[in-house]
């Protein structure tokens, strides 16, 4: 199975969506891999070592892409390069379907089938393909390094023989991966960092990785659900310039991260901030191709307005070309092994990933993918939107719902799902034939009409008991086992059907005393699954 | 069908009260959110059981009825607030055995209550009650072996008997035989029949549950669960009674559900363990160390080398397993890991789904010890975090940190799915000796060039740590 590595062509971009590394992996998994020549050129990796690794090296692009069943690249194709692609090809790049309707069509009218990595569902078995997320770290970290490089200064604080030099002051807008990379990475530089998020839930994060999170003193959370901040409203805005304001006058790095998806980006730092800052200060507009945070900001240039230097690059990403060329070959390795490999090769729609990845099947547009079952708890979730967000230019994105602490999945397969079925079905059939030949007559008996009644009750709760014990949570099987042992107490009631009339008659006092163990357990089971359950707390 | 009267049709409304109460329970636990709720929900559907089913004219010994409800709540209660988090695991055991002595007990009485149906109820009824003193008294002897051994008064070494299947055959035959003579036997004459069948029945519970090794405690516990939910189930045929069908079909199919998530994650069939099967294959219970021992030396570690190494990272995991409970070691790694927290150190806990000896266990001790649950994390969760990880603190875990269950076909426990530490900059692993974990298998992590030892009580350890730590300011 012949898979085509594409070079990149937008301008500017030194990425690359296959790696030596990766290429070794591919031919693993069962491809014959095709590499465009000086694919990797701008990444540090040449087609000597592309070669080294197992690659053909192609001529051309269209050498590249023809015959191939799987062509990867990173950004989404021009017009020309969907044109190559043949029918039945699988292309898998970032496409940004929602913004891009014009390519959708275009790739559809081709007749290939196209996944894009920004579809990837955020869900915690999703990471490893995450590119988005891998992506919004390297974004994190850059724009931290790109802010070193143009602030005048040091970022730690300095006690040298010459004088003491303050450490920096960052803050950053927005604590979603690649707020969260910043924030980590101007920590490692030594600085002081305060962070700013809508949505509290993420406030323990940035306090673990050592930042201070500031907080509007207006009680109004922006967690939208499904890892999305929301719109808040006009005070709660107001209430934030203020912040800002306040903040714009100590700080001497800002780093805006908040985007919406398919929207302009909010105005978080405007015009009259930036000339509250310091002289020399540096703003860090990650914003900078959606249209800015910053007022001031203009996309791919440095613009310095009243002392302060506004960073509106939007390349960072390809700005760490070759580790970022690596961790996307790595998100697309798992993505293909997803897939199958060449081996089992299969678009699975069954499959939640790939069903939420897959915007075209054989030259068919699929609808948008119904959303994944949001991250549970608010715990982590990093997000992107208004006015709190998130990663990666030019790539708007939510970030991983890691699941913590609840979401089980519930199990879509019933253990030996063969067996059981095929035992309850021989089982009914073996009642049927009773009946029918056993028991003679027109007319069941009525102990037999009542066995069936308690039957079909037994058969539907034993399902219910299954649906329903499938999504409890793995943290609370103990209290599981706990009230299920407390509920099964309600043997009780037998007992007490059972203790009737003379009191000191041998069937009373059976009852009695099983009724005796079974309120043993009723309370004893109902109790200590309380005293657990006090100790959960987030 | 006869007519209802006014009160058993009262009775039935409020059964169905009770069932849907009951599966609300259930639903409440799917998060802790909602699981207090739930708790709630169950404990009311059983007050309008026991209040409805006391209004019924049939009832009427109320003497006794008021002693055993009395005297009953009344052990429940003070066992429930004495028992320690440590010790559920044995307290869960205990009280499955009730549930199967009540259903014995029920069986018998109503048995010897009379019963005046025609001759095809007669049949049916008796097969039911036969069934059910069955399962009851396999269950209660069962759970008891369970608790003992969970304690520790009885040896965790797995007993197998020379032709044990056999055996099992055997005594289910029997049973089976003289089901038919009690069936068949007039009035009140089967009794004989029935206590033979119960003695039989509850040797075969002990046999299946001493064959089982102390690793594998946590399927049995799921698994006896599951039985006194069936054995409920068949009371509630026997009595001819929804309410209690219903739940014994809920605590059936839930404790089948926890036997089959465990069995997975010790890569088991779940019919091995139905039939009790551990001994068949070479288990984990069975202590025989196997292969070539690994290469390498053990290296070991100090508290000064530890404490700065946690001190130093930005990701710390740990590990708890069955020696953190045993050493009762959670509040002293709560501690810890609140003081890491306060210096920046990203804290998390991965649990194996098999560690401890209940399903969940681990996730009770470190919530009791105040853990927030958000940074305690499954498995599949966490597993491909342990590569960015800086250092892996393993407390008195063995088997589930075992790399061999991936590389070595020969072990044991080869193909169980593991927590893959070793991936992790550094791995700490607190342990109270250098034996082999409760499988008796070596564990090759001890001689990997980036694990470390710290040998010593887990308590004690954690305390010591703790201190260093602070010094550290």
């Amino acid at each position: 199975m012949k898979l085509g590595v594409l070079r990149e062509t937008h301008p500017g971009e030194r990425r690359v969506a296959a790696t030596p590394d990766s290429v070794r992996k591919l031919i693993e998994l069962g491809f014959e891999v095709h590499v465009e020549q000086s694919a990797g050129a701008a990444a540090s990796y040449d087609d000597a070592a592309y070669r080294a690794a197992g690659a053909h090296v192609a001529e051309s692009a269209a050498a590249t892409v023809q015959g191939a069943a799987v062509v990867l690249k990173l950004r989404a194709p021009t017009d020309v390069e969907v044109d190559r692609l043949e029918a039945g090809t699988t292309l898998i790049s970032f496409l940004w379907p929602a913004q891009n309707p014009a390519l959708v069509e275009r790739l559809a009218a081709r007749g290939v089938t196209a996944l894009a990595m920004d579809r990837i569902p955020r869900t915690t078995r999703a990471q490893k393909m995450d590119a988005l997320s891998s992506t919004a770290n390297l974004v994190g970290y850059r724009a931290v390094v790109e802010a070193a490089a143009q602030y005048g200064s040091f970022f730690t604080q300095q006690i040298t023989a010459a004088g003491k030099v303050p450490p920096a002051k960052v803050l950053i807008i927005g604590a979603g991966v690649a707020g969260l990379a910043a924030i980590g990475t101007a920590r490692g530089l030594g600085a002081v960092v305060r962070a700013f998020d809508t949505r509290a839930a993420v406030r323990e994060q940035v306090q673990s990785l050592g930042a201070e999170f500031l907080e509007v003193n207006l009680a109004e959370d922006g967690d939208g659900g499904g890892g999305y901040a929301k719109e808040m409203s006009p005070a709660f805005i107001e209430a934030e310039m203020a912040l800002f304001m306040e903040q714009a006058k100590q700080v001497d790095v800002v780093i805006t991260t908040a985007l919406i998806p398919g929207k302009r980006a909010p105005i978080l730092w405007p015009k009259t901030h930036v000339e509250a800052m310091k002289p020399g200060s540096v703003v860090i507009d990650l914003a900078a191709e959606q249209g800015g945070n910053c007022e001031v900001t203009r996309a791919d240039e440095v613009v310095v307005h009243n002392g302060v230097k506004v960073v509106g690059y939007t390349d960072y990403a390809s700005r760490l070309a070759t580790t970022a060329s690596n961790l996307y070959a790595t998100n697309l390795v798992h993505l293909l092994t997803d897939l199958g490999g060449a081996a089992q090769w299969d678009v699975n729609l069954e499959d939640e990933i790939l069903r939420g990845a897959t915007v075209i099947k054989g030259g068919e547009v699929l609808p948008p993918p119904p959303p994944v079952q949001p991250s549970p708890q608010g715990a982590a979730k990093p997000a992107a939107a208004a006015p709190a967000a998130t990663p990666a230019p030019p790539k708007p994105a939510a970030a991983p719902s890691k699941s913590h602490g609840g979401g089980h999945a519930p199990a879509p397969e019933a253990p030996g799902s063969g067996v059981v079925p095929a035992a309850i079905g021989l089982a009914l059939a073996a009642l049927w034939v009773w009946l029918r030949f056993q028991s003679g007559g027109e007319v069941a008996s009525p102990a037999t009409t009542t066995f069936l009644q308690h039957l079909t009750v037994f058969v539907l709760a034993c399902f219910v008991g299954w649906q329903v014990v499938w999504n409890v949570t793995a943290a609370l099987h103990t209290p599981l086992m706990s009230v299920t042992n407390a509920i099964s107490g309600i043997i009780l009631l037998g007992g007490m059907l059972q203790a009737k009339g003379d009191p000191l008659s041998p069937a009373t006092l059976l009852g009695t005393a099983a009724i005796l163990f079974a309120v043993i357990n009723v309370a004893g089971g109902f109790l200590v699954t309380q005293r657990m359950l006090k100790m959960f707390r987030k | 069908m006869h007519a209802l009267k006014i009160e058993d049709a009262l009775l039935t409304v409020a059964y169905i009260v009770s069932s849907t109460l009951f599966i609300l329970s259930l639903r409440g636990l799917s998060s802790q959110v909602t699981a207090r709720r739930g708790n709630a929900y169950g404990l009311i559907g059983m007050g309008v059981a026991i209040v409805a089913t006391l209004m019924h004219s049939q009832v009427n010994a109320y003497a006794n009825l008021l002693i055993a409800l009395v005297v009953g709540s009344g052990i429940g209660a003070l066992m429930a607030a004495r028992v320690a988090m440590t010790a559920m695991p044995e307290l869960v055991a205990l009280l499955h055995s009730f549930v199967g002595l009540a259903a014995v007990l029920v069986g018998y009485a109503s048995y010897l209550g009379g019963h005046g149906a025609d001759e095809d109820g007669r049949a049916i009824l008796l097969t039911e009650i036969f069934i059910d003193v069955f399962i009851g008294a396999l269950t209660f002897t069962g759970s008891i072996v369970a608790f003992l051994k969970l304690r520790g008064s009885l040896s965790g070494k797995p007993l197998l008997l020379p032709g044990r299947h056999a055996l099992n055959l055997a005594m289910c035959v029997a049973s089976v035989g003289l089901g038919v003579a009690f069936a068949s036997a007039p009035e009140t004459t089967g009794l004989t029949w029935l206590l033979i069948m119960s003695a039989i029945a509850g040797v075969l519970g002990v046999h299946l549950v001493v064959a089982i090794g102390g690793a594998d405690m946590p399927v049995v516990v799921s698994m006896l669960n599951s039985y006194s939910g069936w054995t409920a189930s068949a009371a509630g045929f026997m009595l001819s009674n929804d309410l209690l069908i219903v739940t014994g079909a809920l605590v059936g199919s839930s404790g089948a559900i926890l036997s089959y998530i465990m069995c997975r994650a010790m890569n088991r069939s779940i019919w091995n363990v139905i039939f009790g099967g551990f001994g068949a294959d070479p288990a984990p219970g069975s202590a025989k160390p196997t292969g070539p021992a690994p290469e390498g030396e053990v290296r070991e570690t100090s508290l000064e080398e530890t404490a700065s190494a946690l001190a130093g990272a930005r990701e710390v995991i740990f590990v708890p397993g069955y020696g953190m409970a045993v050493a009762r070691a959670q509040h002293a790694v709560q501690q810890i890991t609140d003081t890491l927290r306060q210096r920046g150190v990203q804290v998390r806990f991965a649990i194996h789904p098999v560690a401890g000896r209940l399903p969940g266990h681990m996730n009770v001790l470190l919530a009791e010890a105040n853990v927030p649950y958000d940074v305690v994390l499954e498995m599949d969760e966490i597993n491909h975090d342990f590569s960015r990880t800086d250092v892996v603190l393993v407390i008195g875990a063995n088997d589930i940190v075992n790399p061999s269950a991936q590389t070595d076909t020969s072990s044991p426990i080869y193909g169980m799915p593991v927590l893959e530490v070793w991936k992790s900059s550094r791995v700490v692993v607190l342990k109270r000796s250098r034996g082999a974990g409760y499988a008796g298998v070596d564990n090759p992590l001890f001689y990997h060039e980036n694990a470390r030892m710290l040998l010593g009580d887990a308590k004690q350890t954690m305390d010591n740590l703790l201190g260093r730590l602070r010094e550290l300011g």
